[in-house]
């Protein structure tokens, strides 16, 4: 069991590396994901043109943003495996699923997190909201426990759709529902945190320990289920 | 001499259609044996069934004592299995493609360094993507990624296939080398005229079966 877990835990360091070597290479995150989240943000507030109403709402398109920038992310992510076979030569290889699962939701997880600073950034500059200190820690604690789920869930059914015909269509289908939990915990902890509708900062801790849930069950339920799913 | 491969009476399904029907065949350390035969007859299913991908439904089955029907998912590690893709990273270099093999299995950067050199992908090659390489050179790293994970039975699937004559050869002394240090091979291809001069054994495989061989 201990070799294992060994062998588990230097698979997942090599995905986790060798992905976001290729993002590196690719500068995809840099060049596509980001722009394209910049130009949702910005288009959710000429469509909203209302600084009251954009300051309420900012915590969900906050998130709502990101979850779009996710699916280009997934796909990208599950792409690059499929592109020569990559994925197929894994599994042939006997490398522990669990560690491909872990190491390609720890590079998910990397990416998304700076992908949600630059949101956040955008949201403070074009939503004009004004976090306290104690809003900001709040805002960061959300940021991180719902990456981690986002994570997990995001490589779970990349994996699911990425043998899949259609799959460019059939992930978005797949994974928005699954991640609904995670957009109304994360957007219920981040009014919290930006005192949105006159929400107070006390209210955000529930809703990140019901994410951290969330996180924890995705976890698991992907560790068991990654390695049946990618041998179908 | 150590039997490698052993299968007995093997039945395999895909998608309810017996993709092997009743294989019997035994490979030693270090042979070189060609599977040919027709589209359809099951060279492909064979080697699937030897990588542990494919489950044996009925008649029985080890490769280098590993039993097929019951842990063949424990034989992948000690198996190499290419196929018509070449399982690289396109946006990795071919340094970065071999290293991310021996990293995932805990080879040595000094394997790295010996596997590059043998498969000549070292020097100018490695830097270069894996996207902007030629089909030879592809299968040259995928070879190199082969040797990092210690394979010591490799499982090729049409492995001339997209390779010009200069390849070919490459490619046929690199098989050679290889068994030379103690792998074995069971390949898979339709060109059987410069096949049968590498091969040490040939076997038509037609209809899911065993058909005639020859040494």
């Amino acid at each position: 069991m201990t070799s294992r877990m060994q062998t588990a835990r230097r698979v997942s360091v090599a995905v986790a590396r060798k992905d976001l070597r290729i993002e590196w290479n690719s500068k995809v995150l840099l060049n596509q994901v980001a722009p394209f989240s910049l130009v949702i943000m910005i288009m959710f507030a000429f469509a909203l043109d209302n600084e009251g109403i954009l300051q309420r709402v900012a915590p969900g398109l906050l998130w709502l943003a990101t979850l779009f920038s996710m699916l280009v992310i997934v796909q990208r992510s599950f792409a690059v495996e499929t592109a020569d076979g990559a994925l197929d030569a894994l599994r042939v290889a006997g490398t522990e699923p669990v560690g491909i699962f872990i190491g390609k939701s720890l590079a998910l997880m990397v990416q998304l997190f700076a992908l949600e600073l630059m949101l956040l950034a955008i949201a403070l500059v074009l939503y004009t909201v004004e976090p306290t200190a104690m809003g900001y820690a709040e805002t960061f604690a959300t940021m991180a426990v719902a990456t981690i789920g986002l994570g997990f869930v995001g490589t779970l059914y990349g994996g699911l759709g990425a043998g899949a015909r259609g799959r460019e269509t059939l992930l978005p289908l797949l994974l928005l529902p699954a991640v609904a939990p995670v957009l109304i915990g994360a957007t219920r902890a981040t009014e919290a945190a930006f005192g949105s509708g006159g929400a107070q900062s006390s209210e955000g801790w529930p809703w990140i320990g019901l994410l951290a849930v969330f996180a924890g069950v995705f976890g698991a339920v992907g560790a068991l289920a990654f390695g049946p799913m990618i041998e179908e | 001499m150590e039997t490698v491969v052993e299968l007995s009476g093997v039945v395999a399904v895909l998608s309810s259609f017996p993709a092997l029907a009743g294989i019997d065949l035994a490979v030693q350390r270090g042979e070189i044996v060609l599977l040919h035969g027709p589209n359809g007859a099951g060279k492909t299913s064979v080697l699937r069934v030897c990588a542990g991908l494919l489950p044996i439904e009925r008649g029985e089955g080890s490769v280098m004592g590993v039993n097929l029907r019951t842990q063949r998912e424990s034989v992948r590690e000690r198996v190499g299995l290419l196929g018509h893709s070449n399982g690289l990273y396109l946006e990795l270099t071919v340094a970065q493609n071999v290293a991310f093999w021996a990293s995932a299995v805990g080879a040595s950067s000094q394997e790295v360094a010996l596997a590059m050199q043998q498969m000549k992908i070292d020097g100018r090659l490695a830097d270069i993507k894996a996207s902007q390489l030629s089909a030879g050179q592809r299968r040259r790293c995928a070879l190199a990624s082969l040797m990092v994970r210690r394979a010591s039975l490799w499982l090729l699937d049409e492995p001339h296939a997209g390779l010009d004559t200069a390849g070919q050869d490459e490619f046929d002394a690199i098989l050679r080398t290889a068994v030379n240090s103690g792998a074995t091979v069971i390949f898979a291809s339709h060109e059987t005229q410069r096949s049968r001069s590498l091969a040490t054994r040939v076997i038509r495989v037609e209809g899911g079966l065993i058909s005639g061989g020859e040494s």
